[in-house]
């Protein structure tokens, strides 16, 4: 039963990930790429590892290629145009793929893991602990720095953003929210006694 | 144990936390007005943090069970990247108020960026090792695109970012690699699972994709073809830090990787690592040699001296680190000269980048024009001169390794490079006057670092500074 769960995700994954390059409507690349993020957040479900699969389906298939949905939709680009940059390229990289393909498959063929892997494993995982407390102990713990280096590349990142993106416009009217409550009656109004037939 | 593991990146947190009060005091003070000071004052931080590694640090002290390692050779690297980058901070401070695009996330990126280098020269893990890495990288793909305005900046910034996402994906994949074969990404564990058999096929191809996503990082040849269009398109001051500070970090980053976490296996790495050097030295110099733009002619500089560095790594012994170090600290003080005086190319307050505007510089200028034929015969190799002595170190180092070829290539690689450096000599001596001509004077900032660096390149004949002595110290912690 886990060995055709295994096969039929893994099967997914591919054939999602195939079609995400080669299908020719952008919007359904991006629904063949939440096919293939869903897969592999079953492949992780067999692994055991049942945080990360929610993550995956959370942060991957909930935000981030929702996101990519958005901005395919959203940009005016011309695929057909980008496409056609591609087929000049196609035979150099399907030799180069083809190589690269061959390599792998000579270097998981003949796959071989250190005998000290087992004794010097990250993180082996202890058996009363559940994963998302055992994550959550070495995420603040021993990776406390790499945590906070995360942190730290994505105030880049914010920074970067802004810095590339925001334009102080000076042709607009801004709200004062200060000058706003300020205001009473007595600045704003001023009663006049206009006289019959005289007016102002 | 955490106090004491905070205690040694103590340096690192204090640019960090510097960086956000600088960043949050900015936004709600001055703005873009505070820039300038902030530029000051970072680099005066960068200067402070300097001198405190490099007189206090001593031993080898590692912290978070293994992931930041702070030993000589960090040591080394970390005061040669801060002092860089507080030099080409401060220079092109002139050149960005002047283009109106000195905002004040430029010195906070910088920073950060800093940051970053210095966590990829202290790496002892794969994990930190790629978020140094990728600190350093994202604030440079930002400020490479600072000139929002102009369509070349953007075009280096998006260029830079797309191959960089692509040279981190292969980084990333020879990673995951080789921690399926050790079973651990810490490099003492890595070496100790390498050294104890031999190197299967897979973490080999895992070590190859690793090497080919740091190659990317120096831009060796053949992952080079970002570096002319990323020089060219950023603004000056940018292509600056370009050349000098990370180029020292992935330098370093490299040398670790290959000896704390693969010195069991030289003799796998150093064919690769040699054949990057020969391919960088050669395309380098003849490539160069049809350059008019004197930044594209930089950035084809940066590819051969950078293929002269790797030349000492891939001697894979302790003196072809000891090289590397002594000839990354030369090429980064020869960079900060150059880069002084191509920020100084002006014409009508406009900057200038065609080399033949240079024509009969001499006359106007005799000691900027002095000092750069230093600094251009220093880069070429010529030998009274300091850039001499750094190629002669890589060399010998190629050669006690047995890598005789590869050292009779540098020699051939250098003299057809001498070319283009001697072009510009003759442009500035021999050439026409043309009316494109360059403006006489510049700021004293900008003299004064092409001064000082060209009195370097003199001066440091007599001894280097002593930076040999400190650069054997730094190899020797590598490599042991």
């Amino acid at each position: 039963m886990t060995v055709f769960a295994f096969y039929l995700f893994a099967l997914c994954v591919i054939v999602g990930g195939l079609f995400t390059v080669i299908s020719r409507n952008p919007v359904h690349s991006v629904l063949w790429l939440i096919l293939a993020f869903l897969s592999s957040a079953g492949l992780f479900v067999l692994l055991g590892a049942e945080f990360v699969a929610m993550l995956l389906i959370i942060v991957y298939v909930g935000a981030v290629a929702v996101l990519f949905l958005f901005v395919v939709m959203m940009l005016d680009v011309d695929f057909a145009e980008l496409r056609a940059g591609m087929a000049k390229y196609m035979p150099l990289a399907l030799l180069i793929g083809l190589v690269f393909l061959m390599e792998l498959g000579m270097a998981f063929g003949a796959w071989e893991t250190s005998e000290m892997a087992a004794t010097q494993l990250s993180a082996p995982a202890p058996a009363d602990v559940q994963n998302t407390a055992a994550l959550g102990v070495l995420l603040y713990d021993r990776y406390f720095l790499l945590f906070q280096l995360a942190g730290l590349i994505l105030l880049v990142a914010m920074i970067g953003a802004i810095v590339l993106t925001l334009r102080h416009r000076t042709d607009v009217k801004r709200q004062n929210v200060l000058a706003q409550m300020w205001r009473d009656p007595a600045k704003s109004m001023e009663l006049k006694d206009v006289k019959p037939g005289q007016g102002l | 144990m955490i106090s004491a593991d905070l205690n040694i990146i103590l340096p690192e947190i204090v640019l960090a936390v510097w960086a956000m009060l600088a960043l949050v005091g900015a936004v709600y003070t001055g703005k873009d007005k505070m820039a300038t000071a902030l530029v000051w004052a970072s680099a005066a931080l960068f200067l402070l943090v300097a001198i405190w590694i490099g007189t206090t640090g001593s031993g080898d002290r590692a912290a978070f069970s293994g992931m930041f390692i702070d030993d000589a050779f960090s040591r080394f690297a970390k005061v040669v990247i801060l002092v860089s980058a507080a030099a080409v901070l401060l220079m092109g401070e002139g050149y960005m108020s002047r283009h109106k695009i000195l905002r004040f996330e430029y010195p906070v990126l910088v920073v950060l960026s800093v940051v970053g280098m210095m966590m990829m020269v202290s790496a002892g893990d794969l994990m930190s090792l790629y978020m140094g890495l990728e600190l350093q990288s994202l604030a440079l793909y930002v400020v490479a695109s600072l000139r929002r305005d102009s369509e070349r900046s953007t075009e280096a910034g998006l260029k830079y970012f797309v191959l960089g996402a692509l040279s981190s994906g292969l980084l990333l994949y020879g990673a995951s690699l080789t921690y399926g074969f050790a079973g651990t990404t810490l490099f003492s564990g890595i070496i100790a699972a390498a050294t104890e058999g031999h190197l299967s096929l897979g973490v080999l191809i895992g070590l190859v994709m690793m090497m080919a996503g740091l190659a990317f990082k120096v831009s060796a040849v053949p992952f080079h073809m970002w570096t002319p269009d990323v020089y060219e398109g950023s603004p000056t001051p940018v292509t600056a830090f370009f050349a000098t500070a990370p180029k020292v970090a992935a330098m370093g980053l490299f040398a670790r990787l290959l000896f704390d976490a693969f010195g069991g296996a030289v003799a796998d790495w150093s064919q690769v690592v040699a054949l990057l050097s020969l391919l960088s030295m050669f395309l380098g110099s003849v490539a160069a040699i049809g350059q008019r733009d004197i930044k594209r002619l930089m950035a084809y500089s940066s590819i051969t001296h950078m293929g002269y560095a790797l030349m000492g790594l891939a001697s894979g012994t302790e003196f072809g680190v000891q090289a590397m170090l002594v000839y990354m600290a030369i090429y980064v003080t020869m960079n900060v000269g150059t880069f002084a005086f191509i920020l100084s190319m002006t014409h009508e307050g406009e900057p200038v980048t065609d080399i033949r505007a240079l024509g009969m510089y001499s006359k106007k200028e005799p000691g900027r024009a002095l000092a750069m034929l230093v600094l251009l015969f220093s880069l070429a190799g010529v030998p009274p001169l300091v850039g001499f002595f750094g190629k002669l170190y890589v060399l010998q180092a190629a050669y006690g390794a047995g890598l005789v070829w590869l050292a009779v290539a540098g020699v051939i690689a250098s003299v057809i490079g001498a070319f283009y450096y001697l072009r510009i000599v003759y442009y500035m001596y021999f050439g026409e006057d043309r009316e494109d001509a360059l403006d006489a004077g510049g700021s004293p900032l900008l003299w004064g670092l092409l001064m000082a660096s060209a009195a370097i390149m003199v001066v440091g004949v007599v001894n280097l500074f002593g930076v040999e002595g400190a650069a054997a110290a730094a190899a020797a912690t590598l490599v042991n």
